[in-house]
Order: C-alpha cells, then sequence, then structure tokens
C-alpha cells in the first residue's frame, strides 16, 4: 500500500469519499439537499477536476472545454438512441468519442503555447458549437437539441427482447436512475474521477506536467519531448468533460447545442480559478460553489427581493430592489464577474488559498512553538 | 594537433541577428574528456555559441556535429537525449519545485527517454531515482536544502543546483555557461574542485568563463572569442602568452 499511496492521499481520499457520501445530509440545512442539484453538482465536479489536470498541472488554459462536454453528451444520446439504454454503454461511448475529439483538437491547438493556445481552443470550441447548431442538424437535431424517442431503434435492447412502456428513459442494469439513484451514480463517478486525478498528479508523469507549467524550455533542454505531454493532459481532461457531458445525459437525456457554447467553457475556467488551481480539491469546491449560487441567486426575482427590502422606508426598498435585481435571475452573471474579479485580485490562489492563509494564522496564534510549523513541501 | 578524438565540432558556423554578425566564422574542436574553456569580452558571442550547439538557436550556415551525429536541426530534447547538459548564464530551474524534484526530473528523462506514460507509478515508490538525487545533492553540497522551493535559492545555489541537475543525467558533453558568476570565494573553489572530480571520470567539457582563476585551474584549451570571431586557440600558456589576446580581453580585463 506504500508503494501505491501515501498515508496523506489516502486521507484526503477516503475524507473526500465521505464529503461527497454524505451531502444529501450536511447540505440539506443549505437547501441544497435534493438530487437534482446534487447531481449537478457531482457533473461539475468531474469537469472541473478534469480541466484542473490540463490547467492546473501544465498551465495550458483551455477556453474551449465545453466542446468536449457537449460531444459527450450527444455521444450518450446517440448510445441510449442506437444501442440501449443502458447508461454504462452511453459513458464508455462518450468518453472515448470526447477522447478522440480532444486528441484532434489538441494536437492543432498544442502547436501553440499562451495565449495563442487559449485562442485556438475558444475557435475550435465555437466552431463545434456552431457546427452543432446548424450544419451537423442531422446529428444534432439542432436547436430543438437531440431527444430520445419510441421509436429509436435501441439494437441491443432489441436483441434483448426488451419493449418500453412509457418514455424512454435511461437505465442503469435494469434500474431506473430516477432521484438518489441517479445522485449516487453521479457521486460514485465523482469518487473516481478524484481518485485518478489524485494517481495522476501524483506519478512521475503528473511530475512533469508540473515541470512543463514551470519552465517549459528547461523541461526540453533536459530531454523531455513537451508536446506529447501536454497532449495527454489534454486528451484525459477531455475525457472527464465527455464524461461529465455523459451523465448529465443520463440524469435528462436531452442534448443541446448550447451545452457546448463559450460561456460554458468560461464556467469549468471560473470554477477551477475561484477554488484553486493546481490544488486537487480546490476545482470540485469551486464547481460546488457556483452552481449551488447559480441556483440561489438566478431563482430570485424582484417580488422576492420586494420581501427581502420591505424593512426600509419605501423609496428606499424601490432603490435596492432595483439595484439588487441587476445581480439576480438572469443577472447572475454580473454577481458571478464580480465575485471572480475580487478573488483573483486579492485570493489568487482561490478557496484553498483562503483555508491555507486561514490554517496557518490559527496555526501560528496557537502554537508559540515556531519549530512546530513544517516548511510546506513544494508539491 | 591530434585530431583522432575529436568529439564536438563546431564546422564554419555563421550566426546572423539582422544586421549583426554575433558569430562568424566559427570552427571550434573539442576533444574527448578536455576541458574546453572559451573566453572573450561581454557580447562577444559565447553564449550565442552554445545556444547553436545545443538547439536553441539554428546556424546561419555551417553545422554542428557531435560524435558523428550532425546535431543541427534537431530538436534541443534530441539533442540532449545524445547526451548534452548544459547551464544556463541565467539559471534555468524549475521555480516553484522542491529542489529534490528539480534534481529527480533530468534523472527521469535519462532513465525513461523524451516521453513516457508513467502515471500508474507513484512518485514516492521511486526510491532508486530520489536516492540518486540526493547523492547528487549532497555532492554539490546542497542536501540541506532539499525541501526548499528552488525559486528561494540565492543565485550561487541556483547555479550549483542547475549544476547538479546536468551531472545526475551523466552527459558525455557537458557546457557551462559562467558557472561559478554570483558565487562566493569559497562556493567557487567547491565547484572548481567538483569539476575537477568529473573531469577524471571522462566527461567532455566547454565552459564559458569570466573569472581567470577558474579558466586556468580546469581548461586544457582555450579559445579566445572576441566580436564573433576566434583570434586565439591553444593551451593556456599559449594563450596566455598571446600579444592579440592581451589586447583583446586580459589586458582589459586588469
Ligand atoms: N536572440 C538574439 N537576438 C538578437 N541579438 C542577440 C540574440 N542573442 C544575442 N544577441 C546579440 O549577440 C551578441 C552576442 O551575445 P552573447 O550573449 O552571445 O554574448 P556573450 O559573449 O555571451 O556575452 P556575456 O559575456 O555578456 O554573456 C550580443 O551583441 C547580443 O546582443
Ligand atoms: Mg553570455
Amino acid at each position: 500500500m506504500a508503494n501505491f499511496m501515501s498515508r496523506n492521499d489516502l486521507f484526503l481520499f477516503l475524507g473526500f469519499t465521505i464529503v461527497v457520501l454524505a451531502m444529501p445530509i450536511w447540505l440539506a440545512p443549505f437547501g441544497a439537499g435534493y438530487p437534482d442539484l446534487l447531481q449537478r453538482f457531482m457533473i461539475y465536479g468531474i469537469f472541473a477536476v478534469g480541466f484542473n489536470i490540463l490547467f492546473g498541472l501544465t498551465g495550458y488554459l483551455s477556453f474551449g472545454h465545453a466542446a468536449f462536454f457537449g460531444v459527450g453528451s450527444y455521444a450518450a444520446v446517440w448510445s441510449f438512441k442506437l444501442l440501449t439504454l443502458d447508461a454504462i454503454p452511453a459513458m464508455i461511448f462518450a468518453v472515448v468519442i470526447s477522447g478522440l475529439f480532444a486528441l484532434i483538437i489538441g494536437f492543432l491547438s498544442l502547436r501553440r503555447s499562451g495565449i495563442y493556445f487559449s485562442i485556438l481552443t475558444l475557435a475550435f470550441a465555437q466552431m463545434s458549437y456552431n457546427l452543432a447548431y446548424s450544419v451537423l442538424t442531422p446529428i444534432t437535431n439542432g436547436e430543438t437539441g437531440l431527444q430520445l424517442t419510441l421509436s429509436d431503434a435501441r439494437v441491443l435492447d432489441a436483441a434483448m427482447g426488451q419493449t418500453l412502456v412509457g418514455q424512454p428513459v435511461p437505465t442503469l442494469l435494469g434500474q431506473q436512475l430516477s432521484g438518489y439513484a441517479g445522485f449516487y451514480l453521479c457521486a460514485g463517478f465523482l469518487i473516481l474521477s478524484f481518485f485518478i486525478a489524485q494517481r495522476v498528479s501524483g506519478s512521475p508523469f503528473g511530475m512533469m506536467l508540473k515541470s512543463i507549467k514551470s519552465n517549459q524550455t528547461r523541461m526540453q533542454f533536459t530531454g523531455f519531448n513537451t508536446r506529447p505531454y501536454a497532449l495527454s493532459a489534454f486528451v484525459i481532461s477531455g475525457m472527464y468533460a465527455g464524461l461529465a457531458g455523459a451523465l448529465l445525459a443520463v440524469t435528462d437525456p436531452l442534448a443541446g447545442a448550447e451545452r457546448m457554447q463559450w460561456t460554458a467553457s468560461g464556467e469549468v475556467v471560473l470554477m477551477t480559478i475561484l477554488g484553486g488551481v493546481g490544488t486537487l480539491v480546490g476545482p470540485v469546491i469551486g464547481a460546488w460553489l457556483i452552481k449551488y449560487f447559480e441556483n440561489i441567486l438566478s431563482a430570485l426575482n424582484d417580488q422576492i427581493l420586494a420581501n427581502f427590502w420591505s424593512f426600509l422606508p419605501e423609496g428606499a426598498a424601490d432603490l435596492m430592489v432595483q439595484v439588487t435585481g441587476k445581480f439576480v435571475g438572469d443577472g447572475w452573471f454580473l454577481t458571478l464577474g464580480l465575485v471572480f474579479v475580487l478573488v483573483v485580485v486579492f485570493l489568487p490562489g482561490g478557496v484553498m488559498e483562503g483555508v491555507r492563509r486561514i490554517a496557518a494564522t490559527l496555526k501560528r496564534s496557537g502554537t508559540p512553538d515556531s519549530k512546530s510549523r513544517q516548511t510546506q513541501p513544494a508539491e | 594537433m591530434a585530431k583522432s578524438n575529436v568529439v564536438l565540432h563546431v564546422a564554419d558556423v555563421h550566426k546572423r541577428f539582422g544586421g549583426l554578425h554575433a558569430l562568424a566564422d566559427i570552427d571550434l574542436q573539442v576533444e574527448e574528456g578536455q576541458t574546453h574553456a572559451i573566453i572573450g569580452p561581454n557580447g562577444a558571442g559565447k553564449s550565442t555559441l552554445l545556444n547553436v550547439i545545443i538547439g536553441k538557436l539554428a546556424p546561419s550556415s555551417g553545422q554542428v556535429v557531435f560524435d558523428g551525429a550532425i546535431l543541427t536541426g534537431r530538436k534541443p530534447h534530441q539533442i540532449n537525449q545524445l547526451g548534452i547538459a548544459r547551464v544556463f548564464q541565467t539559471p534555468e530551474i524549475f521555480a516553484d519545485l522542491s529542489v529534490l524534484h528539480n534534481v529527480m526530473i533530468p534523472a527521469f528523462a535519462k532513465r525513461d527517454g523524451a516521453f513516457t506514460l508513467n502515471m500508474l507509478r507513484s512518485l514516492d515508490s521511486e526510491t532508486a531515482i530520489r536516492q540518486e538525487a540526493e547523492h547528487m545533492l549532497e555532492d554539490v553540497g546542497m542536501l540541506t536544502r532539499r525541501d526548499m522551493h528552488a525559486g528561494s535559492l540565492s543565485r550561487g545555489d541556483k547555479r550549483r543546483m542547475e549544476l547538479a541537475m546536468c551531472l545526475i543525467q551523466h552527459p558525455r558533453l557537458l557546457l557551462l555557461d559562467e558557472p561559478t558568476a554570483g558565487m562566493s570565494r569559497h562556493d567557487t573553489n567547491t565547484t572548481i574542485d567538483l569539476l575537477k572530480k568529473i573531469k577524471s571520470r571522462g566527461m567532455t567539457k566547454v565552459i564559458i568563463e569570466h573569472d581567470m582563476h577558474v579558466v586556468f585551474s580546469l581548461a586544457d584549451k582555450i579559445s579566445v572569442l572576441a566580436q564573433g570571431r576566434i583570434i586565439a586557440d591553444g593551451t593556456p600558456d599559449e594563450v596566455r602568452g598571446n600579444p592579440k589576446v592581451q589586447e583583446a580581453y586580459l589586458g582589459g580585463a586588469h
């Protein structure tokens, strides 16, 4: 076991697993303990963990990862339509297809680095979005989105002699995935994703990725061909995105082009930076925070705000409703942008840096013995 | 001059930057196992010459041959994999990794080649490479700093660590661009001793150095570069007595 995982890694993994599995309990007081939202926490957590393997470890900032998320969704829905309603083949299919797609886009984009790389990924993702929206309508069903119908072929289900009663919905080994079953499926995959990310980041391969971020020139003069390393990271993170997209299709079997839009690509960047680039749990926390506040703030409307501010005198209350109204509902992105700016300026390491700072302060005030403070190993 | 065991041959190399003729008609032969010093005033083209050898810059014309293999046109990582390592004038290190990791990374390049998908093992289980790196750090006198962030080291320590990063690869040819700049007299002497020690192991070295004490205690051969041209070439004693060198370099330095 010692060769396989260090004690610290093991504790981190176990802690993460417990926190995730117990989410329905500890999130209930926050009004977030219901399966639909919890599933989204899991799915975007997977997306962010994978994105961090590219951005956090190698430093290559992709602005086009929603393309792989979208491809994963489409691939999963096609698997439901053509093969079977079972979720397992759909997810395998989605991960393979999005991995291949990432291989092509990564190969082309990684010919450049820095801002040019980012722009290339953005351009490819917008191309994918436009293709999905209009040109490839036979595959994507354009604006309406790809849906399941009673008349789908489902050759594997048909061969097994299964016939449907009612609307087709994805299943797992015959079990329906509504409610908490769907959440635990997604939670299982988030835990697996986290485990793999932990292994990758703690392996010699992970160290090579970090060294590319640190000094790519030195890597080359040290005898490493850096391009295939960066490409591997790109493909792995593309597969994570595809898995997340597939899970979204499992819990809600409808794939639309808007999933590939640049705002969706930008969102995963925000999640990663907000939580803490390059850390293992940071991106997951970032994803949870953004999805949580999106859920609350985008549901607010002027009516609710008017009630909230009703303790103020009439004129002041109206003004406050006007002002705060800009930041909720559809204006939630304004809040997100504002928070993001504050984080980047005051806490560039995100939530994880905040946690570290608080821990350091507590330690210093708690124990005057400075010898107990270990030097932070360069992770 | 015995030409039998020339391991590095820089043949008729020119390098122009726009109108500047940074290297003009450079012909340099380095023999196996020797320490070849390149000296010359600031801006003479010394670093440019090393850049051409390791593939950071392409020569405008001419070529570099290492042990029968033409280096010109190859990528930096391929040139390193042939057995050439370099210490840079401004240290090129992994500033946000630990000192130990900085030294372990080149050992992986040596063992696993230019690319391997080595992600099933844990870094903690790579004990052989870790121990090798620790020995290397001990050799350069930096074992106590193994867990420090490389970026927070002093200039001299960065340089010593970079030297360790090169030496752990056991290169056949080691290029050193002012390896003792920024070091105290004591650290300079330690580094000279270290370089002498590896000389006895038969590693070929090309060293750029301003410190004449270092040059004359290490070099078997010296080439003097001024304004992109080699103006003198020979053993330390020959070069010391050469009036052209006195005028272009040694005279100006003191
Ligand atoms: N990439 C480059 N582009 C343009 N000019 C360059 C480049 N690299 C070097 N030069 C110029 O070439 C000349 C030689 O530079 P080089 O760095 O090789 O000198 P040097 O002998 O190493 O000097 P020093 O002792 O100061 O390190 C200088 O005039 C320098 O400005
Ligand atoms: Mg120089």
